[in-house]
Parts: structure tokens; C-alpha cells; sequence
């Protein structure tokens, strides 16, 4: 291991606590506190990367999240791979496997550079003008080479075994970054007694004064007073939050925020019980913007070899993580900062060949520093170029308006083109930015939510801006949120030296611009050039500028590039910057885990599931479920041996010869009362409900206001205020807001009220020919004699000591009981009907016998027979129409034009003519046994089952016309030829009903 | 100059100095024939159409912002035609033909990839509800098939197929013809070809009222440019048609909604097609870059806004990471918005409307891409005949009134 | 995600609520002297503005109250909320509390 590289003392790693770590395969030494990107550089490692479309060699340019080129995969085993990790967040810990992406068959060799050869080809939206001939060769033969090309890592290839949590919290105050001045702020709130969340998404609060080295604050060493106000900040913990590696990523409308916590990723051996990542979603009721600023490249010929970073980047490392990430550095600025990145290297030991300056003068004090610490300084000086192939090996610096260029010697290159205020949050908060023409940066105005920004992102350039604006920041947003005005506070600041500049666009320099590579964009790689082109093709708008060159819309999302495509499209169209226009901010600030995002919703926790009070019966019975909305149904209860035919032909047999049981308890209950109860009944409902006597059912036609079926379902008188109504299962939400909706806002003076009871009442429906004998025995208090309730009549009493209503009525065609009982009675009271069954010998049958039965019987389901498009007549159903009622909801609709023509398609029955032939739901039918594509159906098949009762197969249908075409022979086309189909009556059973009046 | 793979050679040698403009930037002029609102893939289409099949050439396409940026250039880029009705079986198919032709037609790369459309079943229902499909479209020579859960995960190896997901995969319904293009390049595609045909695409050009002459027919527009003459007005204006109908007092059966989408970062190939389900609302591709492109329903309120609530995408999310669980770990790199207009039915309105020489074509919610050049193919028709093509004959203002409505969401709960 | 004042209980999120489309479109007394296009009106028409929408919402997993809300839709800035059947408020007024 080579320490050479690393500083003498400084930075904030732990030199007394080595680690190691592999990439691409080689094993390294490091330190705790160092992350991936310091700890290649101490290693000597600046080649971290290749570039998305040219596969060029690429180190990393920053220090932080807005890192465009040093991507990697880390490996943590067992589907833990995360590809597009940007190393300069990759913190090390030992044992830490990373990998390079996007290169073959290895990064310092990799046949993907073949692309960089035919750049002159290559240039932005070369794809939109070729690979069009021949036709079928686009899909066929460039796009697979294409896609192989393109995209960065590789995704997992088995599940993520890991977990995310999701957390929702309100605050008064959210500071977003921890820098000087977001830490002022959430000082300044919290002392007002506000509650404060504070989030950064370094691993360390403190932002720049992580890397402070010279600053005093109130009179002590700047990492000192970060320190002490970390701790004083931690003994409010019960009002202040402090959550470090925490992105703020959205800030959506009405100061809602959501924020990404990393918890575990840091960590060799994290507890397991830990989520990797914690979703935040935050209300707050005032937010302090101070995510600082980012510096910005300069875009020179050959400016992205490994070797070539942002001047403050290299400071960082050095001070930060005491890492040198060169031995001979030459400076390319044209802002004043990048001098004290010069003072602080030469001081950790790095050799400055020289500082090339664009600007013609830099007198400022940190010029002036730099020229007193012997720093060689030229002004008005341009860097052109750089040599090198994995390292950069020289840089080329030319005297602005000459010729003449030098080549100086280095394996480092340092550039700062200045700092691009982070205005992302604040735009997607929607305020609206303005043009800082004197600083030449987009800065925040006027302000859309209760927010305000603080420090470097609203273009403040020294510290003690930073402080002052954070300290009544906070202040102020405390004030807002309804807490007394704290004390002005001011900071002391020393030490540190003023810092002024920037330059926007492409360095000037004598190559031809046409062909060289100043890149703009690093990891789409888009050059100036590519920009110059879009802008020359017609593309005026900065949309179509970035949309054609694709700069910008990388993983970094134009952190460092955006200004300076901006600065060269605008200076191409011959336009100001602010008259050309910002691109939108879009969240996420930075990539945000899909896993995050889900947070718990997933497996069963996906959605809730819903359970009867008798699913645990039917489960240990080994009934198969299907879902139904989030319920589980027992779909069918299938004996040893038997499959879903087998199991429903037995159940449907055992229920017409004898009885069988039913769970009915998700079917939506609703109790509508009052004294207009029966008038709002009439209003809802296509029936008459005013004459129907207390104790009497009825089978109830809900239409939308479209007029055509939304719901039904049998509806019980159970008093003369009192009804007790039943919807189907998946629309008994629906149902329910559809009453409210009329009761509340166009019926209110109706005295009613509406209360769900779905799942107050447990259901067993007792069907078949001993229904009666089943239950008799149990029931106590109802006369259960046909003569003493009839077909469709209702019943009070008790079942088994057991409160219950007891609904005679019948979903199968055969004598039938509806027991409702309350819902924590539902599984006793079952178990004890199912003993009295078990001596008569019947069956517990699922969802699929009980669609057999009904469908012999011709009784319609919502949603199977009908789609939203199917009016009462259609389904023959006009009896269940009051005739004398002047208004239901629905009503006015069904004599629209099209709701009254002839040729609308009715339900009806079909018998296929080869009697075993079960036709397949949804199939269509045709007047012609092979219709020619392009043929327009009669209608389709609704439900199809083989009858076991009878012993053939049975159909329903919407066929055009289809009541008059009883008796017709139709087709159903199928892939292998028509089925031969006879129209009949929607009903094959016991037509008469007389076995349900017994 | 033809865009060619010879072009650009030729073009390289002199560092691509000699590429003129895809498109003219003119100034309005006093009038035209007529003149389309709304300069995304429909209107630009409409005017490339109108051009070429209908020799009208002196009009104008307007647009507010900048062509192709609204839903054209904001949405997730599926095209299929295995819809349930045979009008919108007969529209979508119309569309789909032609964007098998529409790179060289255009002579522009619009990328157009049929890599397959699946859309999952998790419940009876669903099978019964795509099945219905299916044997609609096979009817209508369209097609669709319908695989078990196995062909599935065959088709797209990452799909979760196991029987004890929250909501299993019971089988799908699968359109290989079905697709995605690259939305850009169809809007620059046609106003290219259009400008072209002397078509005047003016940009930065917000109509601001709608004038009519003495019989109520429309005379002209009012622009942040100033006022153009004309007799025949096309709005295609997406989520602003009930604004810009409005100009002209022409209410509208529309709503506007918010939809999301977001991408991935770019990764190496994964997913060789679309999968679409309804059921638990996500849909996902991947592009030509690597980018996992993912989408699901709109949010719950009218809005303008162009953005919309967490809440809905960290829902698409985690249905996303249900059906594809190795996915779990990437991460989302942009999230977006645009603005939907919808109808009751869910279907388009292309058609004439009660002013004369008002033509609108609108109403395509979430699903108006994949129709492209179908829509703005009858469009023109529409406009320069005054009568609508077949196609379209039934997508009319008029059906809210008859109540013939084309219902594709009530039918099959299918968000497009 | 919208931070929705319910009149009935305060200020909750969105998703507690339920969005039940525009406000003030009142179902005429008698529908069957209504014409089929003043019925297609009520039925499907809506002004859909871009700018203030008088809307109504359910508080369905709270006080399952329907309410009417003031919505700028370029925004989503809520104005005010209202009871069903209270009148609408005054649009200037309005906009002056917002200060606007």
C-alpha cells in the first residue's frame, strides 16, 4: 500500500483504523471515513469509468453527488448489486466490493473505445438520420446493437433481499443541507422552539466547513464551531432531528417534501433488522433552502481525462480525506476560488506548475495570496487542451487572442469555472428564478411556498453570508410557524478571503471547434460542438437542445454541465442566457432507490388483503382462493384428486340434490334508514320500494346516471325506516359513495342516513333442497315454514343463541336461506350449520359452482354480463323498472337515442350445437360460421360452464338483437374454426322457479 | 438534405457544418388556409397530412411553447391496437400501419420498435376481460394472444410469475406488434417534413382568442403574435382544449389530469418489451438508452400543473417492483408530468364541432401517442374535406348527446 | 400530495380524500323535461379551466362528508373549502384574502 499520496495530518478520515477494499478485483487500503473516490485516489487510481457513448476514460471531477463520470456497481452478494453508484458517496468500509461498469473486456482496455474513433459520425442525433434502410433492419439489427451499447451498470439479477422503511413527519421547520448556513438556520429555529429537521446528504453535517481549514467562526477554528453547534443542535433532540446522508430529492406542492435517508448501505455488517433506505415524506411548515452551490467545469478541448477534476473537488480530498489526487497540478480558473484550492494543495505537498487564469486580471485577495505563497499565476490565459490517454499527462495553456500554445507537464488538472448556485428545490417548489446578470447565475425570486434560501444556492459567495442569512432564516421561518422572534444573531467570521468570478461556455481557443472534443456534458458526452450543431439544425428552444444532444439528462442530471450548454446554445442562437431559458428541475435531485420508494408495500403487505370470519374454515378445508378487489374468496374446495372441473361439478351436483353452504360475506352490506328511507330507495334504485311490505325482499337494479347497470342486489325490508341492502363484493365502496354522493349534495333534505356493514355481518348461504331441514333445527324464534316465509322475505330471530337477520332468497335457483349473523359469531355459526349439513350430506361449495348455478338459472353478474355499456332492457330487466316512478338516478338517460335503438345487444342464452363444447368467455359471435377479417361481432359470450345438472354446456350472451334471434343458429369463431351455436331463453333450469317456492 | 447513413458520412467530412435547419422559423403570416393549434405530434402530423394528401400547403402550425413539448415529448411511448371496440380497433390499427412505414415515410429515424405489448392478468376477471379482447381483434384481423403465465416469463425473463404474489399472474395478453418509438423524433419528423411542404410552424405563438365572422363561422385567431386570418381552425391542443375551445364558446366533455412518469438510470438491457398491468397499476419499458421507463394511472384531481403527488409514483413503484422484484434496487432518475385531457368514455374526439370551420381532435387521456399518425392522418382528412374519414366517423362531439359512446374503461378497466 | 382543508375537520392529506369531480353542476329538478343535449350538458360537459376550479372532494376516509373546494389548477393552491350546498363564495373576495 502506498501512502505517498496521502496528506501529512490533515482530513477527517481515521488514519488508526485501516480498511481494505476491492476494485475491479484488486485489493486496496484505506481508512475509515474515506469513500470510494478517496480512497482510488490515495491509492494512485484516477481511471474510475468510461463514458456513456464514446466509452472514453474517465476519472472522477467532483467530490460529491453531482459526480457525472466515476459510476460504479457495488456488490454486497445475494442480489445486493447497485449498479451507478457515483464513488464519491461510496462510503468505504472493509471488505467493500466495487466494480467498473460499461466497458469490455476491461476498463484501462476496453473495444467499446472503438466509438471514440468513429466520433466524426457520432455526433448528436446521428441516430434520427440513418439506420432507417431497410425496414425491418431497425428492429432487427441496430437497435439490439444499440441497446447492448447503450446503458451504464447491470441490474440485479435476483430479488433484493433487502428491506425499506417509509416514515411520514411533520415539522415546523425543514432545513435542507448542513453547511454553514443550513446549520445557522436550524440553530436559530430550534432555539426558538421550533420543531426542525435538518438533512444532509453527506454522511457528516457540516458541508463545506468539512473542508475548512483556515476560517474562524465566533472566534474558534471553523470545524470547532461546527462541532459545538452539532452538539447543541443534538441536546435539543427532543424538538431537532438531525438526519445526515439524507437527500431532500422532491418538493411537491403545498411544502411537501420527500426525503431519502441511506441507513445501512455504510455499514460491513449492518444489522439486519435495519432498512437499507428510509423513505421521508415531511409537511413542513416552513422550509430553509441551503443546498449550497456547485462548481463548475470548464469546457476545453480533451477535457475529460482521468487527471482532470474541479478545482474545489481536489481541495476537498485533500483537506477532507487527506488524500493529494496528484503530485504536479496545473490550475485552469476563472474564479477566484480556485486559488485557495491552489494554496491548500501546494500546502498538503502537490506542486502548482501554474494557475492559467481566462480573466485578464485577478487582483483579488486570493490572487494575491496565491502569488505571495510563490504560486506561478498567468492571467488572461486560456487552457486548450490536455495530452494523456488513461492520466492526463500535460495541459495545454495558450495566451487568450494568440496562437501560441505551451504544453506543461502534469498529472493533474484542476478547473473551476466557477459555482452554479443548486436553485433545483427551490424551482420545483415552483418560485420562479431570476438572472443574477452581475454574477451571471440563475438565482431564487419570487418565492411560490413558504420557503426562502439561504447562502451559496442563492448566489451569496462567502461564509459569513452563509452564517448571517442562515441565522435569520431560521429565525423567520421559526416566527412563520407561529413561535416568538428569537434574537438577532450575527457571526464573527475570520480567515477566510473573499472569492469572486466565473465564466460561462466554452473556453476560447485556435483549434478548430468543429473537431475537437470540449466536453459538456461528461457522461452523455456531449461536446460544445454537439450544441453548436442542434442549434444550427433548427433546434432554438433549450428543450430541444438538450432533448437532441441528450446534455443534461445523464444520471447527474446537468449538475455541472447545464450553465455551460446554456451559455454555448445562447451565444450559437445569438441570444442572452435569460431569453434562452432554464430546462425544467425535475425531481429526484439525485437518483432515488425504487426500493425506497415502495417502501413496506410489498409481498402481503402490497395491498391489505381481506378475509371472512369463515377463511380460516375454508382454508383448513383446502379451498383454492381467488382475489375479488382484496378479497380472498374460497374459489372451489377441491377433494383429493380433483381439479376446478371435478371439485364444481361435484359442489354444483351436491347443491341441487341435496344442500350446500356458500360464504356470502363479502358481498357489501349497507343499512339505509330513516323515515325517507323508502324514498330515497326509489331515488336510487330502478325499483319501487314504497309498497314493498316489512319482512320482504327484493332484488334491487342500481343504474349509474348514464342509465346504464352499476350495481345490484337483494334488498330486504327489515321496519318500515329500515333497509338492509346488499351490493355485489367488488362495488360496495362504490355503491356506498354513489348513495352518499346523491344523499349529501342533491338530495339533502331526504332524512336518511347510511352506514356500511359489510363486515358487521358474516353470510352463510344455506342452498338447496334441505336448506330448510339444515337450519331448522338451529334457528330459533323464525317460522321457517314456506307458507310462513315465503321466497324472498326476511326474518329476525336468533340462530344458536345468535342474533340474525335470515334472508330466504336464492343465488343457486333452489330453496335457499341468506343467514347473517354478526361477524364475530361468522366461523362458529358456520361450523355448527356445516354439522347439521354434514348429516344431510351436503357440500361447501366456492365462487366457481356458485357461477355454474346462477348462470343455469340466468340470474346476470354485475360486471361479467354487463361492462358498463348495458342498460336494463338489454338485460331483460325491465321488470325491475317502476314504470310509475317520475325519477331514479338513471332514468332521464335511458331514452337518449341510443339507449332505445333496436339493434342493441340483449342477453341471452346459447346452446352450442355439439352439446360438450364449452365455448370460452369473451368469444365472439358472428352471423357466419368463418367471417372474414374485418367482420363486425353480434356480441360476445358473457359466462360459459359445462352443466353438470344437465349434463351440456350453457352460455350466456349479448347479441345484437338478440331476443328476436331465439331459436337462431349463430357462430363463434375460434382460432381453429367456428362453433355452431342455437340463441335460447337466458335461463336452462327449472324455468318455472318452482323450486324455490317450496 | 436526406438524412442517410451517405449524408452523414459525407457530412462528417466537414464536421457536420453543412446540416440546414430540420425546420424553418417564420413569421406569421397575415393568413392561411388553415391553421392547427398545437404543435405536438397530432397537430404536426395533421399539417404534414394536409400537405401531402390534401395539397394544402398555406398553413400554419401554432404552438404556445416549443413543437413536441407536451404530452408528445412527456409520455411513455407504447403503441398497440388490441383495443376492445372495433371504432377503436379501427382507429389504433390505422395508426399502427402506419408507423410500421413512418421512419422512411418521414425520412427520419422515429425509431418505432415492436418489441411486443403484454398486459397481465392477475384476476378471473382480467382473464376474462382480455380474452375478450383477444377474440375481438382476431376478429378484426389484429393481433393478440393470449399466453399462460410460463409464455409470460418466457417473453420477459424478469417478470415474477410465483403463485404467492399478493396478486399472481394468471396469465396475458400479449400484441407483438405492439411497441414503442421515440417521441421526439416523431414531432420533429413531421414538422421537418412539413416545413418541407411550406408548412410555417410557429413557435412561441400562444393563441389568445378565436374570431368569427357574421354567420358565427371562424375567421381567424388572436395571437401573442398578432392576429393570422383564416376559415378552417384545428385544434389539437391536448390537456388546453377546453381553454382554447373555450375561445370560441364551445364547451367541452374533457377533463384535465395530471399523469406522472418517471425513468430509471440507464442499465444494460433487461426488459425486451412492454408490460402493461391494469390491475395494479404499472406499466414499464426500457428504452434504446437503458432507461427503465415507467408509468402508471393519473392523479385523482384536474390540474395544469404539469407535476403531480408522491404518493403516485411511490405507488407505480411498488406495484413495479412487485412484477419485476430485481429492479428493486435501481433508481428513479426523473420524474415528470403532463396533462391528459379525458372523456367519459375514454375514447378520442376527432371530428367537426357546432362552429363551422372549428375542427377539433382531443380527448386522448392517457393514451394519445400510440396514435399518432392515425389521429392526425384522419385529422386532415377531417379538416380538408369537412366531413369526417370513416375512421373517425364515429368519434364525434355528438355521441355525449346520443349517448353512442365508445366506452374502452368501463369495458375493460384498461388505462391505455 | 395536496394538504387539503376539509371544512368539517381540518387540514388532512390527500389521501384521505376522494376527488368527486366539478362543483356547482346541479342535477335538474325534473330530468325528464330536460332535452338530451342540457342533459349530455350536466351529464359529461365541464368548464375544466385553467385557473380556479370550484370542485368537490369526499372526505372519505374521515368524516365521508362531500365538500366544495377553490382550487387554482395552474397552482394547486387551494382558496377555500365549503359544506355541500352552501352558496358559492365570491370569487373576488377570494382572490383579495389570497392577495392576489
Amino acid at each position: 500500500m502506498s501512502l505517498s499520496l496521502r496528506t501529512a495530518k490533515s482530513g477527517r478520515i481515521n488514519r488508526k483504523k485501516p480498511l481494505s477494499f476491492r476494485f475491479d478485483g484488486q485489493l486496496y487500503r484505506a481508512f475509515e471515513g474515506d469513500t470510494l473516490a478517496s480512497g482510488l485516489l490515495a491509492n494512485g487510481v484516477h481511471l474510475m469509468g468510461r463514458s456513456f457513448k464514446y466509452h472514453r476514460p474517465r476519472g472522477l471531477i467532483s467530490a460529491g453527488s453531482e459526480e457525472p463520470n466515476a459510476l460504479v456497481g457495488v456488490d454486497r452478494g445475494n442480489g445486493r448489486y447497485t449498479p451507478n453508484l457515483r464513488a464519491t458517496q461510496v462510503e468505504l468500509h472493509d471488505g467493500l466490493i466495487a466494480e467498473s461498469q460499461n466497458s469490455w473486456p476491461s476498463l484501462a482496455y476496453d473495444v467499446g473505445e472503438i466509438n471514440n474513433l468513429l466520433s466524426p459520425l457520432f455526433v448528436a442525433g446521428f441516430y434520427y438520420k440513418t439506420f432507417m434502410q431497410p425496414k425491418q433492419a431497425w428492429k432487427n439489427v441496430y437497435e439490439p446493437v444499440i441497446r447492448r451499447a447503450a446503458g451504464l451498470g447491470k441490474a440485479a439479477t435476483a430479488a433484493d433481499p433487502d428491506h425499506y422503511a417509509s416514515r411520514f413527519a411533520h415539522c415546523d421547520v425543514l432545513v435542507i443541507g448542513a453547511g454553514p448556513a443550513g446549520l445557522a438556520a436550524a440553530l436559530a429555529a430550534a432555539e426558538s422552539g421550533a420543531r426542525v429537521i435538518l438533512c444532509d446528504e453527506q454522511n457528516e453535517l457540516g458541508g463545506s466547513l468539512l473542508a475548512e481549514l483556515h476560517a474562524t467562526i465566533d472566534g474558534v477554528p471553523a470545524q470547532t464551531w461546527l462541532e459545538q453547534t452539532l452538539a447543541a443542535l443534538v441536546a435539543k433532540s427532543d424538538t431537532v432531528t438531525l438526519l445526515p446522508r439524507t437527500q431532500c430529492f422532491g418538493y411537491f406542492a403545498q411544502n411537501f417534501l420527500g426525503l431519502a435517508e441511506r441507513v445501512t448501505d455504510h455499514l460491513a455488517q449492518p444489522d439486519p433488522r435495519l432498512p437499507r433506505e428510509r423513505l421521508w415524506q415531511v409537511r413542513a411548515k416552513e422550509v430553509v433552502i441551503a443546498t449550497g452551490a456547485h462548481e463548475r467545469p470548464l469546457v476545453f478541448p480533451d477535457n475529460d481525462r482521468p487527471g482532470i477534476m474541479l478545482a474545489d473537488a481536489a481541495r476537498i480530498f485533500a483537506n477532507r480525506y487527506g488524500v493529494r489526487a496528484g503530485g504536479r497540478a496545473v490550475i485552469a480558473t476563472a474564479h477566484d476560488s480556485a486559488y485557495q484550492a491552489a494554496i491548500d494543495l501546494k500546502a498538503a505537498g502537490v506542486t502548482i506548475a501554474m494557475i492559467a487564469d481566462l480573466r485578464k486580471e485577478a487582483n483579488g485577495p486570493l490572487p494575491m495570496a496565491a502569488r505571495a505563497a510563490g504560486i506561478h499565476v498567468e492571467t488572461g490565459t486560456a487552457i486548450t487542451g490536455s495530452k494523456g490517454r488513461l492520466r492526463v499527462k500535460a495541459a495545454l495553456v495558450g495566451k487568450i487572442g494568440t496562437d501560441g500554445e505551451e504544453s506543461v507537464p502534469c498529472d493533474l488538472i484542476l478547473m473551476c469555472g466557477g459555482w452554479t448556485p443548486s436553485v433545483h428545490l427551490f424551482s420545483q417548489s415552483r418560485g420562479k428564478l431570476v438572472f443574477d446578470e452581475a454574477k451571471q447565475v440563475f438565482v431564487p425570486g419570487h418565492s411560490a411556498q413558504q420557503e426562502r434560501s439561504v447562502g451559496a444556492c442563492k448566489g451569496s459567495e462567502t461564509l459569513i453570508e452563509a452564517l448571517n442569512e442562515g441565522f435569520a432564516a431560521g429565525r423567520d421561518a421559526a416566527e412563520k410557524a407561529g413561535f416568538a422572534k428569537g434574537k438577532a444573531r450575527k457571526a464573527k467570521v475570520s480567515g477566510v478571503i473573499e472569492a469572486h468570478g466565473g465564466f460561462l461556455g466554452a473556453v476560447p481557443h485556435g483549434h478548430d471547434v468543429n473537431r475537437v472534443k470540449a466536453f459538456v456534458d461528461f457522461q452523455n458526452d456531449v461536446t460544445a460542438k454537439d450544441i453548436k450543431l442542434a442549434t444550427r439544425e433548427g433546434m432554438h428552444s433549450i428543450e430541444h437542445v438538450k432533448r437532441y444532444t441528450t446534455t443534461g439528462m445523464a444520471t447527474d442530471q446537468g449538475k455541472t454541465s447545464n450553465m455551460n450548454a446554456l451559455a454555448i446554445a445562447a451565444e450559437a442562437l445569438g441570444k442572452a442566457i435569460p431569453a434562452v431559458g432554464l430546462t425544467t428541475f425535475r425531481q429526484p435531485y439525485t437518483p432515488i432507490t425504487f426500493g425506497t420508494m415502495a417502501g413496506h408495500s410489498r409481498g402481503d403487505l402490497f395491498d391489505p388483503v381481506r378475509r371472512t370470519p369463515m377463511h380460516g374454515w375454508a382454508k383448513a378445508q383446502g379451498a383454492k382462493f381467488e382475489d375479488v378487489g382484496l378479497w380472498k374468496r374460497a374459489h372451489y374446495f377441491p377433494k383429493a384428486g380433483e381439479d376446478l372441473h371435478a371439485a364444481v361439478a361435484r359442489e354444483c351436483r351436491i347443491v341441487r340434490e341435496t344442500a350446500g353452504l356458500f360464504d356470502a360475506s363479502t358481498l357489501g352490506k349497507i343499512e339505509v334508514v330513516g323515515p325517507d328511507a323508502a324514498e330515497f330507495m326509489n331515488r336510487l334504485y330502478t325499483n319501487p320500494w314504497s309498497k314493498l311490505e316489512v319482512g320482504r325482499c327484493r332484488y334491487g337494479l342500481m343504474l349509474n346516471e348514464a342509465g346504464f347497470v352499476m350495481d345490484d342486489g337483494v334488498v330486504g325490508r327489515i321496519s318500515a325506516n329500515r333497509f338492509h341492502v346488499t351490493t355485489t363484493t367488488g362495488g360496495a365502496a362504490r355503491v356506498l359513495n354513489h348513495m352518499e354522493d346523491y344523499l349529501q349534495t342533491e338530495f339533502p333534505e331526504l332524512k336518511v342516513a347510511l352506514t356500511s356493514t359489510t363486515e358487521q355481518w358474516a353470510v352463510i348461504a344455506v342452498q338447496g333442497p334441505q336448506a330448510r331441514a339444515i337450519i331448522a333445527t338451529l334457528v330459533e324464534g323464525i317460522d321457517l315454514a314456506n307458507e310462513a316465509m315465503p321466497h324472498m322475505s326476511v326474518r329476525e330471530g336468533k340462530i344458536c343463541g345468535v342474533p340474525t337477520r335470515l334472508f330466504r332468497m336464492s343465488f343457486t335457483g333452489e330453496l335457499g336461506f341468506e343467514v347473517n349473523v354478526p361477524a364475530d359469531y361468522g366461523q362458529a355459526i358456520w361450523e355448527a350449520i356445516w354439522a347439521e349439513g354434514e348429516k344431510h350430506g351436503a357440500v361447501a361449495y366456492g365462487t366457481e359452482a356458485m357461477h355454474v348455478l346462477r348462470a343455469e338459472k340466468g340470474y346476470i353478474i354485475v360486471g361479467q354480463e354487463t361492462d358498463g355499456t348495458v342498460t336494463p332492457h338489454d338485460l331483460g330487466l325491465d321488470w325491475a323498472i317502476g314504470k310509475a316512478k317520475p325519477d331514479f338516478v338513471g332514468k332521464r338517460s335511458l331514452t337518449r337515442v341510443d339507449l332505445v335503438k333496436p339493434d342493441r345487444q340483449q342477453l341471452v342464452g346459447l346452446l352450442t350445437v355439439d352439446s360438450q363444447i364449452v365455448l370460452e368467455e369473451g368469444a365472439q359471435v358472428t352471423l357466419a360460421a368463418n367471417p372474414p377479417p374485418g367482420t363486425s361481432a353480434l356480441g360476445h359470450v358473457t359466462s360459459a360452464y359445462h352443466s353438470a345438472t344437465l349434463g351440456h354446456s350453457i352460455a350466456l350472451a349479448m347479441v345484437a338483437s338478440g331476443r328476436a334471434r331465439i331459436g337462431e343458429v349463430l357462430h363463434v369463431p375460434m382460432p381453429n374454426g367456428a362453433i355452431a351455436v342455437r340463441v335460447c331463453e337466458p335461463i336452462f333450469y327449472d324455468k318455472d322457479g318452482s323450486r324455490l317456492n317450496v | 438534405m436526406r438524412f442517410s447513413v451517405f449524408n452523414l458520412a459525407r457530412q462528417a467530412l466537414s464536421a457536420h457544418r453543412n446540416w440546414p435547419e430540420q425546420w424553418r422559423s417564420p413569421e406569421p403570416k397575415n393568413a392561411y388556409d388553415a391553421i392547427i393549434i398545437g404543435a405536438g405530434g397530432h397537430g404536426l402530423g395533421t399539417a404534414y397530412y394536409l400537405a401531402k394528401e390534401h395539397g394544402m400547403r398555406n398553413i400554419a402550425v401554432l404552438e404556445k411553447g416549443w413543437l413536441g413539448g407536451g404530452n408528445t415529448g412527456r409520455n411513455t411511448t407504447i403503441i398497440r391496437s388490441n383495443y376492445l371496440w372495433e371504432e377503436s380497433q379501427g382507429l389504433y390499427e390505422h395508426a399502427v400501419k402506419l408507423w410500421e412505414n413512418l421512419s422512411q415515410e418521414l425520412n427520419y429515424n422515429v425509431m418505432y420498435s415492436a418489441r411486443g405489448v403484454m398486459m397481465l392478468a392477475h384476476t378471473i376477471h382480467d382473464i376474462q376481460v382480455f380474452k375478450r379482447h383477444v377474440h375481438a381483434n382476431r376478429l378484426q384481423g389484429i393481433d393478440n394472444e393470449w399466453l399462460t403465465p410460463e409464455q409470460a416469463k418466457e417473453f420477459c425473463p424478469i417478470l415474477n410469475i410465483a403463485p404467492n404474489m399478493r396478486y399472481p399472474i394468471l396469465g396475458a395478453a400479449l400484441q407483438r406488434r405492439g411497441g414503442v418509438a421515440r417521441h421526439d423524433a416523431v414531432a420533429w419528423g413531421y414538422a421537418r417534413a412539413a416545413s418541407a411542404m411550406g408548412v410555417d410552424i410557429i413557435q412561441n405563438c400562444e393563441v389568445t382568442g378565436i374570431r368569427r365572422d357574421a354567420n358565427g363561422a371562424v375567421s381567424g385567431v388572436e395571437t401573442t403574435r398578432g392576429l393570422i386570418g383564416t376559415k378552417k381552425i384545428g385544434v389539437v391542443a391536448a390537456g388546453h382544449t377546453s381553454v382554447v375551445m373555450g375561445m370560441a364558446d364551445v364547451r367541452m366533455p374533457l377533463e384535465s389530469y395530471p399523469l406522472q412518469a418517471l425513468v430509471s438510470e440507464p442499465i444494460k438491457p433487461i426488459m425486451p418489451c412492454v408490460v402493461m398491468s391494469n390491475t395494479i397499476h404499472a406499466y414499464m419499458s426500457q428504452s434504446d438508452k437503458g432507461e427503465l421507463v415507467i408509468g402508471a394511472g393519473t392523479d385523482a384531481y384536474t390540474s395544469y400543473s404539469q407535476t403531480g403527488g408522491l404518493h403516485i409514483t411511490t405507488h407505480t413503484l411498488d406495484a413495479i417492483c412487485e412484477l419485476f422484484p430485481n429492479v428493486r434496487r435501481l433508481r428513479m432518475l426523473r420524474n415528470w408530468g403532463g396533462i391528459v385531457d379525458v372523456t367519459p368514455d375514454r375514447s378520442p374526439i376527432i371530428g367537426k364541432t357546432p362552429v363551422k370551420g372549428l375542427y377539433v381532435n382531443c380527448g386522448w387521456g392517457t393514451g394519445g401517442f400510440k396514435a399518432t399518425p392515425g389521429s392526425a392522418n384522419v385529422f386532415a382528412h377531417t379538416i380538408a374535406k369537412d366531413e369526417p374519414h370513416p375512421i373517425n366517423a364515429a368519434f364525434t362531439l355528438d355521441r355525449f348527446r346520443t349517448g353512442r359512446l365508445i366506452d374502452e374503461a368501463a369495458a375493460a378497466a384498461v388505462a391505455h | 400530495m395536496l394538504l387539503i382543508p376539509c371544512p368539517h375537520c381540518g387540514p388532512r392529506p390527500e389521501i384521505e380524500f376522494r376527488y368527486a369531480g366539478e362543483a356547482h353542476v346541479a342535477r335538474a329538478a325534473d330530468p325528464g323535461a330536460v332535452n338530451d343535449q342540457d342533459w349530455a350538458e350536466y351529464l359529461y360537459f365541464r368548464s375544466n379551466p385553467k385557473g380556479i376550479h370550484f370542485e368537490r372532494w369526499r372526505h372519505v376516509s374521515g368524516c365521508a362528508r362531500f365538500f366544495n373546494c377553490v382550487r387554482d389548477t395552474v397552482s394547486d393552491k387551494i382558496l377555500t373549502t365549503y359544506p355541500a350546498g352552501e352558496k358559492k363564495p365570491d370569487l373576488g373576495t377570494l382572490m383579495k384574502e389570497a392577495g392576489r
